[in-house]
């Protein structure tokens, strides 16, 4: 049953956040039937242009058809009942409510005198709970299910309404591979039951083997549109991915004859009955960069909240000498060892400078301004927002504002954990040029935990491969290709 | 589970029904007096409840809405000698009108800027009754001539059925579909839009719906108390008093704070021996309370024999 005609056609789209152009003129068409991959990096403007069809903000300029219908600025109850779905990449669901109640609130009338449900729409419901795959569970409360299955339940809400349009942020985050393979053969059948379907995510990899064509987009404007392998051929969008090449800069060997700067000897982490890690032993000295290199829930960041005091463990950490165990997350981030952990924790409200200045407090006002001009030095673009909240910068200055706040503080170790979470390749470039100026011009000792290869791998004189709580590989970065490298690259 | 739990608050509310209607054969006018009030505080506390557990919206001025309904109902009784159910009705209607008022802000502010307004409100509210004396009987209070039954046990039991009515009909909106929408929107509103639901509509019933029972069990209060004054209505320690016994019964349940309500209630009481120390032995106890069982007395009723 598929179609072919405009499904949703948006024309001219434009919208602007202050001066800022967020979307600008953008047009493109998604057919009954068809999956569309609207793809960009970060800022690039495809979650706005998504949130601009939903109605949850409204457009400066432009018009989205549905239909034939100009839905351009309606409110998001009135575009939801013309026929549009959408499924959230962030949701949180009512814990008292099972899964099945969840699938009938989206069947429900937009009525304040709906005081019963009634018998066809409970069978609805429990219809779209056998069609997305989660009969099984349809009594049970979110909080016992599976993160895949919690999509699955978003899914479900959205098309409860058998919407024409389907739109979905990111649909395989947070998913295994076998999840991927799953959810992606639900989104077939999706485009089979003849919805125009619109995928938002951050690059064509991802999406390739399920979309039919491909939306480029790259700060607020179109840069490519065909099929996936057309787009990832696009002369724009390989440099807008790849930019630079990343070069590896080799330094000399460090002399390695000193003692461990941190010892870490049989950790043992346990969350209730899960265990997060299991006798790992690591051992970093002064002056060495070492990437901690393991995919998502290996165990990465339990490793550094341990380091850091943060949560309860077995075995023994060593920095500088003394023993951590009895020694509180503040004492030990006092004594020079500092996380900047993957979810950055800024002050969002708090300017730029205000967050450096928080973290500098420590230092007299001429040290402290000797580390600023530093750090504006590493990082030129954190000067030029010096006086704007933290929180209205994008994702790569903030990362870059969450690790000079680290800096500030004159770390002796830095922890470093998943700076390269979420952000474009472009961004990439700039961190990682900045992370070799580390390691080239100071004394800095860096753990650099991360699950993109390609990044970690040019920064380190060593690595450490993390699974499921385990150390698995321990050697130089050369000859992790070769002997670990398969399930990374 | 969730049929257990269901059974079990069937249960619960069942027994407590039939000892509240028993209870005059076997009580005293003092402990009918004290429950009488508690009765409606647990109608300001279920009505709270309805929005700030479902509809996500922090009210700091029920008081407000008591006021309006109190003062509407005292004012048209002493000054034009209006029949008691009109009384009612007005004062009702212009609780409701004060709830619509408190939601035009609400549909624009989010968490604490909303909170703050409705405090606002509440202030204002002092202040006006304060000021125009000469009608509202500022601070000494207002005399309302009108009862609606001397005797306690009467009190007592028209209280206790218009609680079993406003909470029947709280309880039963809180479990319909329109009660899901709510929680939804209460929950993430821009989700719950994207999902069709008009928020500002369902946001706005219920602060009408809140509003009304409100407004309608202050009225009753003023009557039977002979009286509406600042002090019992109006302040904002009074305020905090049914916010804390909406919580302490048990949050997004309606019923619990039935519970909350009357051990605010009964608890103040209690502890008059100790003067102005009783004010903070209650609280204290509010706080321990929701640490230990974030879920208040319901939720450690309910669920205390599945947790072992």
């Amino acid at each position: 049953m598929r179609q072919t005609e405009a499904m949703l056609s948006v024309n001219g789209l434009t919208k602007r956040f202050g001066g800022l152009v967020a979307v600008n003129e953008i047009s493109f068409v998604v057919k009954g039937g068809e999956i569309l991959g609207l793809i960009g990096p970060n800022g690039s403007g495809k979650s706005t242009v998504m949130k601009l069809i939903m109605g949850v903000t409204k457009p400066d300029a432009g018009s989205i058809m549905l239909k034939g219908q100009n839905i351009a600025g309606w409110p998001s109850n009135r575009v939801a009942r013309a026929g549009i779905g959408i499924v959230f990449q962030h949701s949180r669901p009512l814990h008292r409510q099972t899964v099945l109640e969840h699938i009938k609130l989206g069947l429900l009338p937009d009525k304040l005198t709906t005081f019963f449900m009634s018998r066809a729409l409970d069978q609805r419901a429990r219809d779209i709970a056998h069609l997305v795959g989660l009969g099984s569970v349809m009594d049970r409360l979110p909080g016992t299910l599976a993160f895949a299955d919690l999509r699955r339940m978003e899914v479900a809400k959205a098309i409860a309404r058998n919407p024409d349009v389907v739109l979905i942020d990111e649909p395989f985050a947070g998913l295994t591979a076998g999840e991927v393979e799953d959810f992606s053969k639900l989104i077939r059948t999706l485009r089979d039951e003849g919805r125009a379907v619109l995928l938002v995510d951050h690059n064509v990899k991802s999406v390739a083997a399920l979309v039919d064509r491909v939306f480029a987009m790259y700060l607020g404007n179109k840069i490519a549109e065909g099929t996936a392998e057309t787009v990832i051929q696009d002369e724009t969008v390989r440099r807008v991915y790849l930019g630079g090449a990343l070069e590896v800069a080799q330094r000399p060997a460090l002399e390695l004859s000193g003692e461990s700067m941190l010892s870490v000897s049989n950790l043992s982490v346990n969350y209730g009955k899960a265990v997060a890690l299991q006798n790992v032993s690591l051992h970093i000295r002064e002056r060495e960069f070492v990437s901690v290199v393991g995919l998502n829930g290996a165990g990465k960041t339990t490793l550094f909240n341990a380091i850091s005091g943060m949560i309860p463990y077995q075995g023994e950490i060593k920095f500088l000498g003394a023993n951590q165990q009895t020694s509180s997350a503040a004492e030990i981030a006092q004594s020079g060892l500092i996380q900047c952990p993957e979810t950055r924790e800024l002050f969002g409200q708090l300017s730029v400078g205000e967050n450096l200045e928080i973290a500098g407090l420590r230092l007299n006002t001429q040290d402290r301004q000797k580390q600023l001009d530093w750090l504006f030095d590493l990082f030129p673009i954190l000067k030029s927002r010096i006086d704007q909240a933290a929180a209205t910068l994008s994702g790569g200055e903030q990362q870059m504002l969450a690790i000079g706040r680290c800096l500030m503080a004159k770390p002796k170790l830095l922890l470093l954990d998943e700076p390269t979470l979420g952000l474009a390749p472009v961004i990439l470039e700039q961190l990682s040029k900045a992370l070799e100026r580390l390691r080239q011009t100071t004394d800095l000792t860096v753990i650099l935990s991360e699950q993109n290869v390609t990044f970690a791998l040019p920064h380190a004189d060593r690595v450490y491969v993390v699974e499921h709580g385990q150390i698995v590989w321990v050697g130089p970065p050369e000859r992790f290709a070769q002997e670990a490298g398969k399930d990374y690259l | 589970m969730t049929s257990l739990v269901q059974k079990r608050l069937f249960w619960f509310t069942a027994i407590f029904l039939i000892a509240a209607f028993f209870l005059p054969v076997y009580s005293r006018a003092y402990v009918l007096g004290l429950l009488t009030v508690g009765f409606y505080f647990a109608i300001f506390s279920m009505s709270w409840d309805l929005l700030f557990g479902y509809a996500g919206e922090v009210n700091f001025g029920p008081t407000f809405l008591i006021g309006l309904g109190a003062y509407t109902a005292g004012i048209l009784n002493s000054r034009y000698g209006l029949a008691i159910p009109w009384c009612i009705a007005a004062g009702s209607l212009a609780a409701v009108v004060g709830g619509v008022i408190l939601a035009l802000p609400a549909l624009r502010l989010k968490g604490p800027y909303f909170g703050l307004i409705t405090l606002v409100a509440v202030l204002l509210m002092l202040n006006v009754v304060v000021v125009g004396a000469s009608v509202t009987g500022g601070e000494i209070g207002l005399t309302i001539p009108d009862v609606i039954a001397i005797d306690p046990v009467a009190n007592y039991y028209i209280a206790l059925a218009l609680m079993v009515v406003s909470g029947g009909v709280l309880f039963f909106i809180s479990r319909s579909p329109v009660g899901l929408i709510l929680q939804a929107i209460g929950q993430n509103s821009v989700e719950a839009a994207a999902l069709g639901f008009n928020v500002a509509k369902h946001k706005l019933a219920a602060f009408v719906v809140s509003a009304f029972f409100t407004g309608m069990a202050g009225a009753f209060l003023a009557f039977y108390l002979g009286t509406a004054s600042v002090g019992t209505m109006i302040d904002v320690s009074v305020g905090v008093q049914i916010i804390i016994g909406a919580v302490l019964g048990g949050r997004r349940t309606i019923v619990g704070a039935v519970l909350g309500a009357i051990f605010m209630i009964a608890a103040g009481e209690a502890l008059r021996p100790f003067g102005t120390l009783s004010t903070f032995i209650v609280s204290l106890i509010a706080l321990i309370v929701i640490m230990v069982a974030p879920g208040g007395f319901l939720g450690l009723m309910l669920h205390r024999k599945e947790r072992n």
